[in-house]
């Protein structure tokens, strides 16, 4: 109404000015390297990791790597000339992130119809039109092959699953979920220190686990010869990649 | 001791594997049936085994026909997954998957519920019946 009690007219009142979230600001505070990006170490001439980045920024000018991490739900479709409309879409949780510069590449698990499924997918492959991610959530370890000799309740994700809408916050979500394994034997002895698995409700006899502990190697996380902080090196690439990637 | 440990069940789904070494398929590799042939599914107290592989090399990838020993009997099988990493981009199953066939290509059973991979496809022209009985791929 625009007329006061006074039954004068009302000055108008501009309506109060709307704020506005820079996303691209909070994107950069919340600075995600992929990991193949970072050199292993080594005496390789610093040129060849050089060449290979400026093809890694080419390649994601073009097509769109998301960021991710291992305990992701992704879905990706790859041009396959024996499937039917040429492009196979395949949604699984990524389980490992390995290899390092234009060889990167991440496992996918899923499990249709009983029968687990995995994919070792090339993050830099041209056959690859789209990597979505469904679901958003870290989990406590680095590796999720302990999947395999989990029950496969944990590994199992619709095909036509709706990706879970996330607000863009800063944090990614860390799923302590612990996973019920299948009776022993398993692939790998995961209770052993050496993978060091947080993720896992282990249901073993406690001599079981004591035994396990006489393969720990307490002296590792001292020895300073396998030291290789990444640091100044990330600092180095980030500012390359982002300026590269912002052109 | 150690295979005493497994419990011996009837439903031969349920892998888990004694041996690792090598993950594909030759001589002496147990395998599991995966269409819904009476042959397949019946349980039987031995599981089905490989006896050879129609290969140069003694060893099964996805696409080999190989012999099976079912029930007392010799039959013809075509692998459709197995547990060793193939190529890049191609999928690796949890347990070898094998389709029971006929000494011509035609599939006995009618139906296969678990994923295939498209790689199949590339030999369209021998394996188009199994191809034509396959509900999923992958």
């Amino acid at each position: 109404s625009r007329i006061n009690s006074d039954g004068k007219p009302a000055k108008f009142q501009p309506p109060p000015k709307p704020v506005i979230i820079d996303k691209q600001k909070q994107r950069e505070e919340r600075r995600f390297l992929s990991p193949e990006f970072i050199p292993p170490r080594g005496r390789t001439d610093p040129l060849k990791f050089y060449i290979e980045r400026k093809d890694m920024i080419q390649r994601r000018k073009v097509f769109n790597i998301p960021e991710f991490y291992v305990g992701h739900v992704l879905a990706v479709t790859t041009a396959d000339p024996y499937a039917n409309e040429k492009s196979s879409r395949f949604v699984g949780i990524c389980i490992q992130r390995g290899g390092k510069g234009l060889g990167a590449t991440f496992v996918l698990r899923n499990v249709i119809e009983e029968q687990g499924v995995e994919i070792y997918y090339e993050l830099y492959n041209p056959r690859i039109q789209a990597i979505e991610v469904l679901k958003l959530e870290k989990r406590l370890d680095d590796n999720l092959m302990y999947l395999r000799d989990a029950l496969p309740e944990y590994s199992t994700f619709d095909m036509n699953m709706k990706p879970v809408s996330r607000l863009d916050s800063e944090e990614i979500p860390v799923n302590k979920l612990q996973v019920r394994m299948k009776p022993k034997p398993w692939s790998k002895r995961w209770e052993r220190p050496k993978y060091n698995i947080k993720g896992i409700k282990f249901e073993l006899p406690e001599k079981k686990m004591k035994e396990a502990q006489k393969w720990s190697q307490p002296w590792l996380e001292f020895d300073m010869l396998r030291e290789y902080d990444t640091s100044k090196i990330e600092e180095k690439i980030w500012k390359e990649v982002s300026e590269a990637l912002q052109k | 001791q150690g295979l005493l440990r497994r419990s011996v069940s009837h439903s031969f789904l349920s892998f888990a594997s004694i041996t690792g070494a090598c993950r594909a398929i030759q001589k002496l590799t147990r395998v599991r049936v995966v269409d819904n042939s009476a042959l397949g599914n019946t349980p039987y107290h031995r599981p089905p085994k490989c006896i050879h592989v129609y290969n140069k090399t003694g060893v099964g990838k996805v696409g080999d026909t190989i012999l099976l020993a079912i029930k007392g009997e010799k039959k013809k099988a075509l692998i459709v997954g197995h547990k060793m990493p193939g190529p890049t981009m191609t999928p690796r199953f949890d347990s070898n998957n094998v389709v029971l066939i006929e000494d011509n290509g035609n599939p006995i059973g009618t139906r296969i519920k678990t994923p295939i991979p498209y790689i199949l496809r590339r030999r369209e022209g021998e394996f188009s019946k199994v191809l034509a009985i396959a509900r999923n791929f992958v």
